[in-house]
């Protein structure tokens, strides 16, 4: 039995648990990687890559706020990454494109993004909606169908295996540790002292972040931290290499910088089935070629689909246990966007030992009624 | 370099690989025809442009990607040949079209 003593455990090696776990090393702590393994659901296998701003925060400019300085910070997050370890994350603050196939959808997308605007306040969000002549000069492939777009320049995408790949690869070169196989199935808590045995190691640390996705509820139970995330599919369609034809991702539609296409954005609700079915399939391929015709005569390598981490309000979720402080939990279904923001940020949060008010409106304390509610039947 | 084996059929069909005139067993895929062709690589990767050539043969790898009858991005090793089959390089990227 080998005892090792670490800074944190985290929980979780996809982009969220190795994100924050490189941000404590980076920082010159210990962390520990605990991975459950490959019959885990993987979102940030099968994630899309978009580093997206366009859409997220009616309603809570907290969440466009803090996507957009992530956003902004990727930049720098990625060049950090490939000088650490010589890997490209494929990042591109390209700008992008919500493209609208009918007047009507035009209309209500313009409408959104006036809103944005007003909640941002003095914190500001530019964008331009542009008609169908306008976007034609940004990305000439549009089809006659595509009636216009909204375009912001807080807008990217990346590679989420490369990224994925550069992180794990500089968590080690900082001194961090990771564990394959290491499915955890009880947690010793205390105050600020979290104990987990898997195998013949235990593993202590003051500092424990769940970063498990879809597995962070059931963890989340054993230190006193609520976090009703659930499955939302999604099912994305992969295209053969073709000579570069899109200048900037759309939110449906990305060439990556092998050439390949990429075409998502179905969301479903289908527990935790992760396989495609044809009805979506054809629903995303026909939105996609009336968008950009050439796709008609583009062939599909594959498909798959994967499950997005969501939490009721489609919202991340940060929060400190108050039972057991110095556990956090750290989740959400843009593992992508968020992860500069992540490594950067919110890793500093936990070797503080307090999430910052900003970040308030992320915490569990707005699932207190959903709790409630359960808690009845 | 590459030649069919002995118990391949009599039957040939006439192909066109990389504009030469070649004969190869019927039944014969895109890919081996390149191959009996003597073409060397088959085409040159999308991102580094090194030249490469079929690998698998089973249409798992995609390194036989190939231009038949002037489609380009075709998996080779998946194509069975006809006669007149004009099967050419695949040369980095394809273009898109309309």
């Amino acid at each position: 039995m080998a005892n090792v003593d670490y800074d944190a455990i985290i929980i979780g090696g996809g982009l969220v648990g190795t994100a924050v776990a490189y941000g404590l090393a980076r920082r010159g702590k210990k962390p520990v990687v605990l991975d459950e393994g490959d019959i885990a659901y993987r979102a940030s296998r099968g994630n899309f890559g978009l580093v997206w701003v366009q859409s997220k925060g009616f309603g809570v400019p907290e969440y466009q706020r803090w996507t957009r300085r992530s956003s902004a910070d990727w930049a720098a997050f990625s060049a950090e990454l490939q000088k650490e370890t010589g890997i490209y994350s494929g990042h591109e603050r390209s700008g992008g494109v919500t493209i609208c196939l009918s007047d009507d959808e035009l209309e209500r997308r313009a409408t959104r993004m006036a809103q944005l605007q007003r909640e941002a306040g003095d914190f500001g969000f530019e964008y331009e909606m542009l008609d169908h002549a306008a976007l034609k000069k940004l990305i000439t492939a549009i089809g006659p169908d595509v009636v216009g777009a909204s375009h912001t320049k807080y807008d990217g995408h990346a590679n989420p295996l490369y990224t994925l790949r550069a992180l794990h690869a500089a968590l080690l070169k900082h001194g961090g540790t990771y564990v394959p196989h290491a499915r955890v199935e009880a947690i010793q808590a205390a105050r600020n002292h979290f104990t987990i045995t898997v195998g013949d190691v235990t593993y202590e640390a003051p500092r424990l972040v769940l970063g498990a996705g879809l597995g962070n509820n059931a963890l989340g139970k054993l230190v006193g931290l609520n976090v009703p995330v659930q499955p939302s599919r999604g099912q994305i369609i992969v295209t053969e290499r073709v000579a570069p034809v899109l200048p900037m991702p759309t939110l449906m539609i990305r060439q990556t910088v092998e050439g390949t296409l990429m075409i998502g954005e179905s969301r479903e609700e289908a527990g935790f089935d992760d396989t495609t079915s044809p009805e979506i399939l054809h629903t995303l391929a026909e939105r996609a070629a009336k968008t950009f015709p050439f796709l008609r005569h583009t062939c599909i390598v594959r498909t798959w689909a994967a499950l997005r981490v969501m939490a009721p309000d489609g919202l991340p979720i940060y929060e400190q246990s108050a039972q057991y402080p110095g556990a956090f939990v750290c989740t959400c279904h843009s593992g992508v966007t968020l992860a500069a923001a992540h490594a950067l940020h919110y890793a500093g949060y936990v070797i503080d030992g307090a999430i910052p008010p900003e970040l308030a409106r992320f915490s569990t304390k707005r699932f207190d009624h959903v709790q409630a509610v359960t808690s009845q039947h | 370099m590459f030649k069919p084996l002995p118990h391949s059929t009599d039957a040939s069909v006439p192909v066109v690989v990389n504009g030469a005139a070649v004969s190869v067993p019927a039944g014969s895929t895109a890919a081996a025809a390149m191959l009996l062709g003597g073409a060397g690589h088959t085409r040159s990767s999308a991102l580094s442009g090194e030249p490469r050539a079929p690998y698998c043969m089973m249409g798992a790898c995609f390194e036989c990607l190939m231009e038949i009858d002037g489609e380009a991005n075709q998996q080779g090793c998946m194509v069975i040949v006809r006669e007149g089959m004009r099967i050419d390089r695949q040369m980095g990227k394809r273009e898109v079209r309309e």
